[in-house]
């Protein structure tokens, strides 16, 4: 695909975020889109956000779970970008910022040093981890209805929304965060429970997956990077006024509220 | 024809249906008169053939535990079932396909009671106290009805799905475990099919086992010390293939590992 086409989808899908009014599925009209070029269209839009001024922070790792990757009948994860303000606080999140927003407990790394991949093993990102953190990512679709292909996700940053972090930063020490448990509430009801093996068998593997995908592309994973590793369960749709608790062993709670409609009003 | 159904019939049939491996429809579209209540008399009966066949009771199952479910079968508390000394799948022995219709697998929280547990009133905090030992689990399922497709008396009446079980070896105190964040992984041939943890169980395993013992007293029965109670599948249940190896792992009570043969 040329740079002017490459330009020309991502520009559609960039401007959807100004005007919440979601696109078609890019596939389509390009029902053959390659994901070596749905990452050009990704990488188009995040050249123009650092070039208004947002810093990438990070890293989210999606369709890490055999149900996900089924659903999109692919076997492969993909990868979006994560700039610093969208890591917001989650006593207040403005529902009304996003198009159709749905929530995944996560666990997060933050990393101490580089990775530079292709070629890297388990030993290397356990070397480069600084600290696991509970987290919820919210995830939207500047693709209309959720109608989505992997090329399209991929092209859509990933689906990428937004990140609450949780309180309690801890060492890879403490536990086996495969067997580590995760309960998710709304509005105090259990909605979806799992394990941090439900992340590619280990959610390190997910940044092993990033780092090595990464290398592959020419970047390195930067010191200091956030990784979202990966959903724990299956993402729930967000109301206006809900409020979701992850709550991790080990990792402890991580909680974000949306503002209701009637907040919304009173601005 | 209405006038010929009995609740010994309904026994019966599935047993035979059992003994058999075929499948049927459902029972409640032939005999509306099937409610909750004939559906745990004919439970009832079906125990009692059992008995008389061998079987020694063990315990208690509990079904339908997940919120989702409940709503989808319009009930707000789990079904209860009755498991036999027969259904115990020993330690790395097969689920033998041939010997079921269409069993499908869930991984489980198992409670082995200390003490005797009666309702009405029972609490999550006390039924705890009645628990001596926490194990993995894991029930094998298998509807005599076709496509696992039933309304609630007729799952009743079938035993809630019963066909076999294991319990996990290594026992656990009840002491220090938080159930609700207590996880399982569900892997078959060591992928990760599925994930969970305690809290997907009517919110916690403990809170189940209330249930249980109330709804139970409100037959006029109680759960008695040395039982074995199947808390609930704390997964979506999974159907399983000749050559599988299943594998559920917990946080905490272990893991269990079965394998699958299309015969004995």
């Amino acid at each position: 695909m040329n740079d002017i086409d490459i330009a020309a989808l991502g520009g559609h899908l960039h401007e959807a975020y100004g005007t919440r009014m979601p696109v078609a599925p890019l596939t389509d009209a390009h029902p053959d889109l390659q994901l070596e070029d749905a990452y050009r269209i990704q990488l188009h839009q995040v050249e123009r956000w650092k070039n208004s001024g947002r810093r990438v922070s990070g890293y989210k790792v999606g369709l890490t779970s055999l149900a996900m990757q089924r659903q999109l009948g692919v076997d492969q994860p993909d990868f979006g970008h994560l700039f610093s303000d969208m890591i917001v606080d989650g006593s207040a999140v403005d529902a009304a910022a996003f198009i159709s927003p749905k929530i995944e407990p996560e666990i997060a790394f933050v990393l101490k040093h580089d990775l530079r991949g292709p070629g890297l093993s388990l030993v290397d990102v356990i070397g480069a981890v600084d600290y696991a953190i509970a987290s919820l990512e919210i995830i939207d679709s500047r693709v209309a209805d959720w109608k989505i292909k992997l090329a399209d996700t991929i092209a859509d940053n990933a689906s990428s929304g937004a990140v609450v972090l949780g309180n309690r930063p801890v060492r890879l020490d403490v536990a086996d965060l495969g067997l580590a448990g995760c309960i998710l509430t709304r509005n105090g009801d259990v909605v979806a429970t799992g394990a941090g093996a439900a992340v590619l068998g280990n959610p390190l593997n997910g940044v092993l997956w990033l780092a090595n995908k990464l290398g592959s592309l020419g970047q390195t994973l930067e010191e200091g990077s956030v990784v979202m590793a990966g959903s724990i369960t299956a993402a729930v749709p967000i109301a206006p006024g809900d409020v979701f608790t992850a709550t991790f062993a080990h990792l402890g709670d991580v909680r974000a509220r949306f503002t209701a409609a009637s907040e919304e009003d009173a601005v | 024809m209405t006038a010929d159904w009995t609740i010994e019939k309904v026994a019966d049939i599935l047993l035979d249906a059992e003994s058999n491996r075929t499948d049927r429809g459902r029972i409640t579209d032939e005999w509306p008169g099937l409610d909750l209540k004939a559906g745990y008399d004919a439970q009832k009966v079906l125990i009692e053939r059992k008995k008389a066949d061998g079987h020694t009771v063990v315990g208690v199952k509990l079904g339908l535990t997940s919120r989702a479910k409940q709503k989808r079968m319009g009930i707000d508390s789990p079904l209860t079932a009755v498991i036999t000394d027969k259904m115990v799948l020993e330690a790395g022995v097969p689920i033998v396909l041939d010997q079921l219709i269409h069993p499908r697998v869930e991984p489980e929280i198992v409670f082995v009671l200390g003490e005797r547990l009666e309702g009405p009133g029972v609490t999550a905090a006390t039924a705890m106290r009645a628990v001596a030992s926490v194990h993995a689990g894991l029930e094998v399922i298998d509807s005599r009805y076709r496509d696992f497709s039933f309304a609630m008396p007729d799952v009743v009446a079938d035993n809630a799905s019963s066909a076999r079980f294991v319990v996990g070896a290594k026992s656990v105190s009840p002491d220090g475990l938080d159930l609700a964040l207590e996880a399982c992984v569900l892997r078959i041939n060591g992928a990760v099919v599925d994930t969970a943890t305690g809290a997907a169980v009517q919110g916690h395993p403990a809170e189940a086992l209330a249930l249980a013992a109330n709804a139970l007293a409100a037959r006029g029965e109680a759960i008695e010390a040395g039982s074995i109670v199947l808390t609930g599948g704390i997964t979506d249940a999974v159907f399983i293939s000749d050559g599988d190896e299943v594998s559920v792992e917990f946080t905490s009570l272990g893991q269990i590992v079965v394998p699958v043969r299309r015969s004995a």
